[in-house]
Formats: structure tokens, C-alpha cells, sequence
């Protein structure tokens, strides 16, 4: 199912990742928002952001990155057939706009044994090109026992 | 732009957007694109019903995404968004011809100094599809 000994494991940063005008559209799009900041760079540099902001949860872009080298961690044995993504949430320290090269650090902050299921937890620390924390992304995966 | 005068006030228990969408094949597709997720669950049959499942899956982000969609719209603003998080209560099954009738009702919960925490109720056929579905907004 899951080594309960990776609890606590740090994955190493992601390739950053570059945040394009067409993508934030494509996002916004895609999760049916038709807010102008997300899509119209001129009504986004007017509210006075460098250009198109991204919808609440494009930051899933990027920590999914850093979920991969945990999913395929052989240290980490994850049965990833019988994965589901349990809860997720963002805390966002500032806004994501297009331009921004973004980076996530993933740790795993918890692995539980839950009934015959196990359950996993990891807190992805996203920053920019300088360092600066943009958003936290904590993921929690339930990775079902098979009977 | 957000424009203050037609931003929606803030008093704990009035709902403050409200939508019916429509989740087609097309949109875990489209959505599959736009996020890098494709996991054959959410546009394969066969797949979907090898790993045990009724029928093809929206992606839980996917659904995620559509919720909050409904609140930017009315803020204007995503970034007011400082705070998202939710727990997938169900899956959304997207039939092939017909899709799934997502219903989206987000309702002011508790309003403070700076900021409002607002509810995202998603439901389809009436079962709720995310739970603890809760947005902290910057006032």
C-alpha cells in the first residue's frame, strides 16, 4: 500500500515552472470562469496586476508536479491504482499571474493507517523566482486496501 | 476590475452566487488539457470500469475549480481568494451522452475584520459531491 517511513520525506524542488498568459486562460476556461482579470490582460494591468491573474486552484498545476516524484518514489511503494485524492487545499500568500516562474517543494507530512486503508498527507511549499512563498497546497490521498 | 458597487456584501447566511453547469465529456477533456491530470479515468470507459468504478469520473480538481469559478465570477477578483479547500465526498459521474448537472450555491458564513469565509454547497442529482467545501475571501 504505502512505507509508512516516508513520513517526513522532503522531495527536492520542482524545474520551475513558467506561468503563460494562454495557459491561465485555458485554465480559467476549462473551470468555466469568466472573470475578466483571469483572461483580459488590459482589466488585470488596470487592477493593477503585471497581467492575467489565475483561478483559486491553478496552483494544482504546479504541486501535481511534485506529486509525481512522490507517486513514482520506489521508496515510497504507493499502490497508485487504488489512490484518490481525499481533500486538497490552497492557502495563497499572493496571486499567480502569467510571467511568474513558480517552484514546489513537497513534504510528506503524514502517513496513516486508516481502517484496512492508508492515508497520506503532503504539504507543498510553491514559491517564486526569488524565494517568495506565492501558495501552500496540502493534499490529502487515501490509497484503498485491497481485501 | 473589481467594481466595489456591484461587489456582493457580505452577511452571514445570504447566498452570494449560485449556478447549474453542465459537465460534459468535452469538459473533463478540456479540463484534462488545461491541468496536466490524465489520469484514462476521466475519459475512458473501459479504464474507469477496470478500476472498479460506474462509468467515467470528472477529475475531484476539476470539480473543485467549477465551485470556485462560481464565486470568482461574482467577486470579480480570484485573488481575493486567500484561502480554498475542500474534502471529495463522491464521485461526479459524467454520462457519455447526457453528462452531469453540477449545482454550484456558495452562502456567506461568517464575516470578520478583513475577511469572510463563504460555504460552496456542490451537488448533483442532489447528493453532495465535495464536503467542508470552504473559501476564506479578502473583504
Amino acid at each position: 500500500m504505502i512505507n509508512p517511513a516516508i513520513a517526513g520525506k522532503v522531495y527536492p524542488p520542482t524545474t520551475p515552472y513558467l506561468v503563460g498568459r494562454e495557459k491561465i486562460r485555458e485554465f480559467a476556461t476549462a473551470t468555466g470562469t469568466q472573470t475578466a482579470l483571469c483572461t483580459d490582460v488590459e482589466a488585470a494591468r488596470g487592477a493593477g496586476y503585471a497581467d492575467v491573474v489565475a483561478p483559486p486552484t491553478f496552483a494544482v498545476i504546479i504541486s501535481q508536479k511534485a506529486e509525481t516524484a512522490l507517486l513514482f518514489d520506489p521508496e515510497a511503494d504507493i499502490d497508485f491504482e487504488h489512490l484518490v485524492h481525499g481533500e486538497q487545499k490552497f492557502s495563497h500568500h499572493k496571486a499567480i499571474v502569467a510571467g511568474d516562474e513558480l517552484s514546489a517543494t513537497l513534504t510528506v507530512t503524514s502517513v496513516k493507517a486508516l481502517g484496512g486503508n492508508s492515508m497520506l498527507t503532503t504539504t507543498t511549499e510553491i514559491v517564486d523566482d526569488a524565494g517568495e512563498p506565492v501558495s501552500t497546497a496540502v493534499a490529502t490521498f487515501v490509497i484503498r486496501g485491497v481485501a | 476590475m473589481t467594481n466595489l458597487s456591484t461587489a456582493p456584501a457580505f452577511t452571514p447566511g445570504d447566498v452570494i452566487a449560485e449556478s447549474t453547469i453542465t459537465v460534459t465529456r468535452e469538459t473533463l477533456v478540456r479540463y484534462a488539457g488545461a491541468s496536466g491530470d490524465f489520469n484514462p479515468i476521466h475519459y475512458r470507459d473501459d479504464i474507469a470500469s477496470a478500476a472498479g468504478l460506474p462509468g467515467v469520473i470528472a477529475q475531484g480538481m476539476l470539480t473543485m475549480g467549477l465551485a470556485i469559478g462560481v464565486l470568482t465570477d461574482a467577486l470579480g477578483d480570484p485573488s481575493r481568494v486567500v484561502e480554498y479547500g475542500c474534502r471529495f465526498a463522491r464521485h461526479v459521474i459524467v454520462d457519455p451522452s447526457l453528462g452531469a448537472q453540477l449545482h454550484i450555491v456558495a452562502t456567506v458564513k461568517e464575516v470578520r475584520d478583513a475577511t469572510a469565509t463563504v460555504a460552496l454547497a456542490a451537488s448533483v442529482d442532489g447528493a453532495q459531491v465535495l464536503v467542508k467545501a470552504v473559501a476564506t475571501v479578502a473583504l
